[in-house]
């Protein structure tokens, strides 16, 4: 940017009056902008436009004969009352996966960001590692995991955890286990980021002043990961509610989500203005969400 | 006492052969002393000397290796911190970044399951002089105001023991001296014990009833600052509290109430109750500001001892005059003459003789083979005396 400024000067012209200077500066971030914000414009807001229109079409239309846009909101209805079970299903299903994580990712994120010293990095590969292979081939590699033949199911049967026809695979639990091995680093690294700039010293401060480790944690660590936590499971829910790959893979049709039928919608059945509807609800549930929560949870790093 | 409503027992603090290994290295070693009830004790010492790991033992944030802290008469050296009647002013202040300053200082009372907060934080506030910035967080307020509130936050829980962790390391000069007196009118106000580490020797004078100067994990001398400082115990304390020259020589025993000394080729004497020993190897000592200089010997005071040298050095720095005054034997004194208006500047090259009334030399054991130690015109102590 300076380079820039100086170029008019370097060349022997005379320097531009500093006001002139100052405008051109102050036009210098929405230049920035413009890449990004029209990226955005031609490839997000247009289409979801477009989609919008989709979903209020007259749905006795089809690819072959063509769709009218009659401003069909009935369609919204008609696709919630079709498929509410999935709604409520998307949801429950990433509702708990974000409890395991949760529960696997915040000590995991603590232990790696005040504990682990030199092997800190090491361990912070180890969970970026799993994303240098594709989303399709870790999934399909839980499904030789929970396979009936499998030895964890074996394990399973073995302890009387599972019934001697007892399975995982094509199960709820499989599904909810994809999803939160699947999205668990997006929990991680946020949660660790904060985590990682706690200091230590508040922790003993806290202790200092009657603070059991219980405690401190509550009012000190936790607070302090918030803007993390935050972060972390919006970045986990978000896209997990939307999934149905792990539904796909992993689960029957009584396991699916949302997202497993605006893709049949889509591709299968052809049903565009129904695709969109789901789209659209998918979309206004999961803001309604992350808004309440964000109004329980958020901090002013936040909001 | 009476405003702060004290309601705990009795109790002096003592440190009973307390000792902390860290591996293989020793940072506090077989440290035993008492701190009476009420006073203001500083544990002084150059970093890693120690002070900071015995502090950090009797609050509870480090275990000892072994050895008692005693509070009266119960051992606290096992309790967790939070199980402790001791607070802390941390040298970070360590302030709670996501609390306001009525919550900081309100943390230790609500985490004890004290409801009603409001009053004392204000009475808290008011004392170290915070009035109205309760609702303010930790990065609003400067560093001064940020001690203060690490020092309310410490004080309103009437803790037994109020530990110090160079709690004004962080301020500058002026800020740092107006600190020293509001710490020692506070603690004289709420009369608990106050044990503040610190290198700065002059913070440890100003505010301290008992100094205890500390060196490679162990306890130097421990006293009234004055006496530390008119009479040290060894060579390290008479550097590290003040300036001192200090001349390798040898005691040849007592003659009357005097040891006698001969140093240099030159014959001295020191009263037998300011000699550390009287046979052996031995530091003469002289405080820079009792060695006065003169141009010829004639002009020494009757009973005054003294040894010919050159001015080498002469800084000018207002309130006095700071020489340096190199021996025949290639030794550099130092002298601080008031600039009180009496006698004239003294130019470089000029000889002199500097001369001293033995009551204020005082004798000290030295290490075979070591030479004269005479203290350069730092602020900081010299880095060798680290260690």
């Amino acid at each position: 940017m300076t380079a820039l400024a100086h170029v008019p000067t370097s060349s022997g012209q005379p320097a531009a009056p500093p006001a002139a200077r100052r405008g051109r500066y102050r036009l210098l971030p929405y230049l920035l902008l413009l890449p990004g914000a029209a990226w955005l414009l031609i490839f997000f807001a247009l289409p979801l436009l477009q989609l919008a229109a989709a979903s209020l079409y007259d749905p006795s239309g089809s690819l072959s004969t063509g769709y009218a846009l009659t401003w069909a909101v009935g369609n919204y209805p008609d696709a919630l009352q079709a498929y509410w079970p999935q709604f409520v299903r998307s949801f429950a299903y990433s509702a708990i996966a974000l409890v395991l994580a949760l529960l696997m990712g915040y000590p995991l994120a603590y232990a790696i960001a005040q504990k682990a010293g030199r092997w800190k990095n090491l361990l912070l590969v180890c969970v970026v590692a799993p994303m240098f292979t594709s989303f399709l081939v870790r999934t399909l590699a839980w499904k030789t995991i929970l396979s009936d033949n499998g030895a964890l199911v074996g394990l399973l049967r073995d302890v009387h955890l599972l019934g001697p026809d007892g399975r995982l695979l094509a199960t709820p639990i499989a599904v909810v286990l994809g999803l939160t091995y699947n999205f668990l680093p997006f929990l991680v690294l946020p949660l660790y980021a904060s985590l990682e700039r706690l200091d230590y010293r508040l922790l003993e401060a806290a202790s200092d002043l009657y603070a059991s480790p219980l405690r401190a944690f509550r009012k000190v660590t936790l607070p302090l990961s918030m803007p993390g936590l935050i972060a972390g499971t919006l970045l986990f829910f978000i896209p997990a509610t939307g999934d149905y790959i792990n539904a796909e893979l992993l689960g029957t049709p009584n396991e699916y989500m949302i997202g497993n039928l605006i893709d049949s919608a889509f591709l299968v059945r052809l049903d565009y203005p129904q695709g969109a509807a789901l789209s659209f609800l998918l979309m206004a549930a999961i803001l309604a969400v992350v808004f309440v929560y964000l109004r329980k949870a958020g901090t002013e790093e936040v909001l | 006492m009476r405003t702060m409503g004290h309601e705990a027992p009795a109790g002096d603090l003592r440190l009973a052969n307390l000792t902390k290994r860290f591996g293989i290295f020793t940072a506090v070693d077989d440290l035993s002393l008492t701190i009476p009830q009420g006073s203001f004790f500083a544990l002084l010492g150059a970093s890693g000397c120690g002070k900071t790991t015995t502090l950090r033992m009797i609050a509870g944030l480090e275990e000892p290796t072994s050895g008692q802290v005693l509070l009266g008469d119960r051992d606290i050296a096992r309790l967790r911190p939070y199980k402790r009647p001791v607070n802390t002013v941390f040298q970070s202040y360590a302030l709670f970044p996501h609390l306001d300053i009525n919550e900081n200082v309100a943390f230790g009372l609500r985490r004890r399951g004290i409801r009603k907060v409001a009053d004392q934080v204000d009475r808290m506030l008011a004392l170290v002089q915070l009035e109205g910035y309760g609702r303010r967080r930790p990065a609003q307020l400067s560093g001064g105001q940020q001690q203060r509130v690490a020092l309310a936050r410490a004080l309103i829980n009437h803790p037994q023991v109020l530990l110090l962790d160079e709690p004004l390391g962080a301020l500058d000069l002026k800020l740092r001296r107006q600190m020293q007196i509001e710490l020692k009118r506070i603690q004289t106000e709420v009369g608990i014990t106050f044990v503040h580490v610190t290198h700065d020797q002059e913070e440890a004078m100003t505010m301290a009833d008992t100094v205890a100067v500390m060196n490679a994990g162990k306890i130097e001398q421990l006293g009234a600052p004055a006496d530390i400082y008119e009479f040290p115990a060894t060579a390290f304390v008479a550097n590290f509290l003040g300036q001192s020259n200090l001349l390798a020589g040898e005691a040849g025993g007592t003659s009357g109430d005097h040891v006698l000394v001969s140093a240099h080729g030159g014959r001295f004497s020191v009263p037998a109750a300011r000699a550390r020993l009287d046979r052996g190897p031995v530091f003469l000592g002289v405080r820079p500001e009792k060695l006065h200089l003169v141009g010829t010997a004639a002009e020494v005071p009757a009973g005054h001892q003294h040894v010919g040298g050159v001015v080498t050095d002469a800084s000018y720095v207002g309130v006095s005059t700071q020489y340096l005054v190199k021996t025949a034997w290639g030794s550099e004194l130092s002298a601080f003459s008031a600039n009180s208006g009496v006698g004239g500047q003294l130019p470089v090259g000029a000889p002199v003789v500097a001369h001293w009334d033995p009551r204020h030399a005082f004798l000290l054991r030295r290490e075979p083979g070591e030479d004269d130690r005479t203290t350069p015109l730092l602020d900081e102590p010299p880095v060798s005396v680290l260690s």
